[in-house]
């Protein structure tokens, strides 16, 4: 009975995992261009979150909607400000812009919240519930629950919406895009958007369930290149897979092995990865 | 081609001797305790972001990950004194010849792939040893090892005050230096540079790329491995985030861009400004628990990588001839 709540309680997680890795590769997919501040996307969805509830005391879906705009509007900034102008250019500028923006985010970070956990203070979705002899915190379950649903929005737009066919255009022949009446520069402006605000709203509910410091940022950063290298680049329904799995894999290594050893495993897995099928699980060759 | 072709002039001659006798001379001016170790930090983040940049700079191949060769030359040197008590004399040799055998382990599997992947997966090893070493007990866990409290004799290379180390250092980045501008004069740093600028274009000229990659990784992760073992030595004693964190890998990244990736004196320069600024930086906002120093670490990066990715060299470079022009018609 322990094990299905290590398994169910995995998969929950993963389920968050998989909405901001999609963030990561829908960059990587549209751009080719790897993002390595996403991490620091996540910590700032979460810090959001943490003012809305202090300041203002607003509930989940107020600080969750407040993290997904916040972080929208961040993302398309940082596209119109820096990534625009470094995304055609030079690989070293492209690696040390993302790169350089991440140290940032993440030290401001430090100086302004410090390098001490917090947590958000009691919400609405504190509490257990006990689903067939089971026990989940209500926030986990609604945070999996949302971020499964999120996910599969985020990929219905892309496979099923004119947006999506415009926004995969501009991916495919920026030149013929631009033929076609289709302005490449806001369409990638929405894509960083979009990306920043998944990862927004991932972060909002991942603070719900867990403690978190500004270094959280580099984990999760990590973990969206495991999951979209497992699940492929540019692949949205590749991340969900991919978030699910590497959620229990995480929980299952952590409940088996202890939990220092769980990033071992993971970044074990990835490594391997890297190494025998580069292209990921519903990656293109 | 030509910016590929140019020689040393005999003006940046004059100036790359003024630099090495003003290197020579400092511990001897300025003999505070506080400067020597300015200038001792100095070199060595000179050291590690030059061989950052044989792969780096002169392949375009961005690892961020090249703390895994850092620590390990750091680490092996310590761990065989712990255990066995042999002097860091023999220890650092072998954590150099570690440090090749690890580049080799990662280059062969991620050279297959094309540039963003090796960055990735250098960060995964990286942040995979890492966290290893901190949960192995062998070889301290969190805590760390620590070096010879004594020195039994000169190979335990353990002096009392920083200027040995600062003229082993010196003599460090001379030979990184030397060696990478003698590969620059040579075919090896051609294909470099052709496999930086296409890479398909260099392997349909026959350039052997993935091998022309693996050779300069080696290359790199033996002075990085160095820079590592002098650090360990030096400070006796590693932990693993300063030997394997990640900051370790971006200082190296940082220090070379902003002078000028690919260029042979462009790490120097970077080191030369940032190293001070850290420690300013350090001394106004009070030590590294405030995070201010990476802060302005990220702002350069963002900025260099914004509006000059060529890093300062090549600012000067097209920025003297204006000056100079100028400096005519006054």
């Amino acid at each position: 009975m322990v094990l299905v709540q290590v398994v169910v309680g995995g998969l929950l997680l993963g389920a968050v995992y998989a909405l901001f890795s999609s963030g990561l590769t829908l960059i990587w997919g549209m751009m080719n261009f790897i993002n390595f501040a996403h991490g620091e996307f996540v910590m700032l969805g979460m810090y959001v979150a943490l003012l809305v509830v202090v300041w203002l005391g607003g509930g989940p879906a107020a600080f969750g909607l407040a993290a997904a705009i916040a972080l929208f509007a961040l993302g398309v900034a940082v596209y119109a400000l820096l990534i625009r102008h470094v995304a055609r250019g030079p690989m070293l500028a492209q690696i040390l812009s993302s790169f350089g923006l991440a140290l940032l985010l993440r030290y401001t970070a430090f100086w302004i919240f410090s390098a001490n956990f917090v947590t958000l203070p009691q919400t609405s979705l504190a509490g257990t519930i006990a689903i067939g002899g089971i026990y989940l915190p209500v926030a986990q379950v609604v945070a999996g629950l949302v971020a499964v649903t999120l996910t599969i929005a985020l990929h219905l737009l892309l496979t099923r919406s004119a947006l999506g066919s415009r926004l995969l255009a501009v991916a495919e022949d920026r030149t013929a895009a631009m033929l076609m009446g289709i302005r490449p520069d806001r369409m990638q402006a929405l894509t960083w958007g979009l990306s920043a605000g998944a990862a927004g709203v991932a972060g909002a509910l991942l603070a719900t369930a867990y403690p978190w410091s500004p270094s959280v940022g580099e984990t999760f950063g990590l973990l969206a290149f495991v999951t979209v290298a497992l699940g492929g680049f540019g692949s949205v329904l590749g991340s969900l897979y991919a978030g699910l799995i590497i959620g229990l894999i995480e929980a299952v290594s952590a409940y088996w092995l202890g939990a220092i050893y769980k990033d071992i495993v993971v970044y074990g897995l990835f490594v391997a990865l890297l190494w025998l099928r580069p292209q990921g699980l519903m990656g293109k060759a | 081609m030509s910016k590929l072709l140019a020689q040393p002039a005999s003006g940046q001659r004059v100036s790359i001797c003024l630099l090495a006798v003003a290197l020579v001379l400092y511990p001897l001016v300025f003999s505070d305790a506080f400067y020597r170790d300015i200038g001792v930090t100095f070199l060595l983040a000179a050291i590690s972001a030059s061989a950052w940049n044989i792969v780096g700079g002169y392949a375009g191949q961005v690892s961020v990950g090249h703390s895994m060769f850092f620590g390990l030359g750091a680490y092996t040197p310590l761990l065989l004194y712990a255990l066995w008590g042999w002097p860091p004399l023999v220890g650092i040799p072998a954590g150099i010849l570690l440090s090749i055998g690890l580049a080799v382990i990662v280059g062969l599997p991620t050279f297959r792939l094309s540039g963003h992947y090796f960055s990735m997966a250098t960060i995964a090893v990286a942040e995979l040893i890492r966290i290893f070493v901190g949960t192995w007990a062998l070889v301290g866990g969190a805590i760390g090892l620590q070096g010879p409290a004594i020195a039994r004799g000169w190979w335990d290379l353990t002096f009392r005050g920083d200027l040995p180390y600062y003229y082993i250092f010196l003599a460090v980045l001379a030979l990184a230096l030397a060696v990478t501008y003698a590969l620059e004069q040579r075919r090896f740093g051609y294909y470099l540079r052709a496999i930086k600028s296409s890479e398909r274009a260099a392997r349909s000229l026959g350039v052997p790329v993935r091998r022309t990659k693996l050779q300069a990784l080696a290359l790199s992760a033996t002075f990085t491995a160095m820079a590592g073992s002098l650090y360990g030595v030096k400070t006796g004693f590693i932990d693993p985030d300063s030997g394997f964190g990640i900051l370790v890998s971006v200082q190296m990244v940082i220090f070379a861009a902003l002078g000028g990736a690919g260029t042979l004196f462009g790490p120097l320069i970077g080191a030369l400004i940032l190293v001070p600024l850290q420690t300013a930086a350090n001394t106004w906002f009070g030590g590294g628990g405030s995070g201010a120093t990476f802060v302005i670490y990220g702002g350069i990066i963002v900025l260099i990588a914004r509006f000059e990715p060529g890093g300062l060299f090549d600012l000067w470079r097209r920025l003297a001839p204006l000056l100079r022009r100028r400096g005519h018609a006054a």
